[in-house]
């Protein structure tokens, strides 16, 4: 826009004639107009094709019938959604609580780490900056992978977490089952906040990196204590970091399901796991179809709900 | 004295629970790099057995392991082009000119960041499987296109809302030409958002699975190989892939943090 505008602005300084000098911005102003559009074409022309038309493709699968060889018909069949909520909601719920869980384990443990990179990692900054990010380059199938052997049932993690009779505690509040933590819903939200632990710290710390020192200065000026300069100064100043971040880990991990098919057992089974099957194995396409569009209507009004609340809606 | 020890936990509480934190980031890694010298006793790489280096002598002892490989390179290398060049020119648009459809853009542009993978995956692979497209390599690109672009258009659109506007004006002042200003101006300081985009997408279609596996059909990218060894039995030259990978991300990390910090010091 700046360097647009300061052409706009003056007739071009070696302009011969009154003729000429009248002629040559207004034609530049038309190519100008359509610039915009030209930049934007390949790639909302890409957005809408293989992203938008798919999405209305979905919606109309959703409400047809039919089977694999006879091929499928559009009957508004509205029946699907109904039969599909009513015998999967069990998994969007453990979607949407596992997600949640996971989410504000995110936020717990991505803080501080955010706030030292910020504020207290002085010249090692750049270094912690690319170790939170390095993990990224390591394909996350493999790093999940680790986490079987990491939680596996001999191994020292494990007997430990018995040893010091933690286990005990989480078998009985049902996170976890005898002396396992594979295959527990306790490992699939440890897997899930481990996976999208990055999504969390990188906002958060964009947001953190913006507060300027001379505002700690001045609220210690002022006699607040450590703890009031963070919770009257700090946090609400991090805020637009705190809800980007808790949508971009909340989202993906809602829908996910590499953590609970591969650190979980057939009772964490999230919604993803069964969009997943109905698609690729029993090939009915109408119920997947249906499901993702529940799991998108329930975090749409998730998201809105919680955009409202915290009161940021410029964010996007 | 004794409040000593306290107040000292107190200031750097923050310190401690980071370092943690960091540690719970970079422990699946170093196990990751541990047990690629395991040398495992049955199918299963997850028990420690005893020390080899089999596995980094012969990388490709495993049958299909390196095409599958190979191939999830090309993609993230095409998928990378096509995301940066078509993310870059949006980004641009959007930046830099205030027209009729913007928000509806930006809305666009926003809307495949917040979607759970799987919904996006099977919508296109449905779209895909009704348009009797056979799956393979190419709507594997397509979908990686797809999904890398929004990462692209974000980071460049930051890059170039905070470049310096005068810069620009300063070039015209001086009788360069749109053209000019653009390929020696404007270009040179955005390069570091267009960077950083590539690199994202090039690291989001390596590892993508979700989206890929509903739209592969019978290809099998990288963590698609990863994903049906896990049933079977993961090789331990997955965890030398994995290895070799950090390292050279870490390495082009510090080269590309050397290099910049030469050309500043040269610069001041």
């Amino acid at each position: 826009m700046s360097a647009a505008t300061a052409q706009a602005a003056g007739p071009p300084p070696t302009a011969p004639g009154p003729g000429t000098a009248q002629a040559a911005p207004r034609r530049t102003a038309g190519r100008r107009r359509l610039t915009p559009y030209l930049l934007l074409l390949a790639g909302v022309a890409w957005l809408l094709v293989f992203f938008v038309a798919p999405m209305v493709y979905q919606a109309s699968t959703s409400v047809q019938t039919g089977s694999l060889d006879k091929g499928f018909k559009v009957t508004w069949h509205v029946a699907t959604y109904w039969d599909a909520l009513r015998e999967y909601w069990p998994h969007f719920l453990r979607s949407l609580l596992y997600s949640g869980i996971a989410t504000a384990a995110c936020l717990a443990i991505g803080y501080p780490l955010a706030y030292m990179i910020a504020f207290r990692a002085g010249r090692w900054r750049n270094v912690v900056l690319v170790l939170v990010i390095a993990p990224f380059f390591t394909s996350f199938l493999i790093r999940t992978l680790a986490w079987e052997t990491i939680l596996a049932d001999q191994g020292p993690v494990v007997r430990f977490l018995n040893r010091v009779h933690v286990l005990d505690v989480t078998a009985w509040l049902h996170v976890t089952q005898g002396d396992r933590v594979l295959a527990t819903p306790l490992a699939v939200v440890c897997g899930l906040t481990y996976n999208f632990l990055p999504f969390m710290i990188l906002p958060l710390y964009t947001s953190l990196e913006r507060i300027d020192g001379k505002l700690h200065e001045a609220a210690g000026d002022l006699y607040a204590t450590p703890f009031t300069t963070f919770r009257k100064v700090t946090f609400p100043l991090s805020l637009p970091g705190v809800v980007a971040g808790t949508l971009l880990t909340f989202i993906p991990a809602s829908g996910d399901y590499i953590n609970a098919e591969l650190l979980g057992s057939t009772n964490q089974k999230m919604i993803g796991n069964v969009i997943q099957s109905q698609f690729l194995r029993v090939l009915d396409y109408p119920t997947a179809a249906a499901l993702s569009f529940i799991l998108m209507a329930a975090i749409l009004a998730i998201v809105t709900v919680y955009i409202r609340r915290a009161g940021t809606e410029e964010l996007v | 004295m004794q409040t000593r020890p306290m107040r000292w936990l107190c200031r750097n509480i923050v310190v401690i629970a980071g370092v943690l934190a960091l540690g719970y980031l970079i422990l699946p890694n170093l196990v990751v790099l541990a047990f690629s010298f395991n040398k495992p006793k049955g199918r299963f790489n997850y028990t420690w057995n005893h020390f080899s280096t089999d596995a980094w002598q012969h990388p490709c002892g495993v049958a299909d392991m390196c095409g599958s490989l190979t191939l999830s390179l090309r993609l993230a290398v095409y998928a990378t082009l096509g995301a940066t060049v078509l993310g870059t020119m949006t980004a641009f648009a959007l930046a830099r000119y205030r027209f009729r459809g913007r928000a509806a853009t930006n809305l666009l542009i926003f809307l495949p960041m917040a979607m759970p993978e799987v919904v996006m995956g099977a919508s296109l692979g449905t779209l895909f499987l009704n348009m009797r497209i056979r799956f393979g390599f190419w709507t594997i690109l397509i979908a990686h296109i797809m999904f890398c672009m929004s990462f692209v258009v974000v980071a460049v659109k930051a890059r170039i809302m905070s470049m310096d506007p005068r810069l620009e004006q300063a070039a015209q002042d001086l009788y360069a030409t749109p053209a000019q200003t653009f390929l020696r101006i404007t270009l040179p300081l955005a390069a570091p958002g267009i960077a950083a985009g590539a690199l994202l997408s090039f690291a989001l279609s390596f590892d993508d699975y979700i989206i890929t596996s509903f739209n592969a059909g019978s290809t099998v990218t990288f963590p698609m190989f990863v994903w049906g060894s896990a049933q079977r039995g993961t090789p331990v030259q997955v965890n030398v892939i994995g290895t070799a990978m950090f390292a050279v991300a870490v390495l082009l990390v510090v080269a590309g943090q050397l290099v910049g910090g030469r050309r500043r010091g040269a610069r001041s």
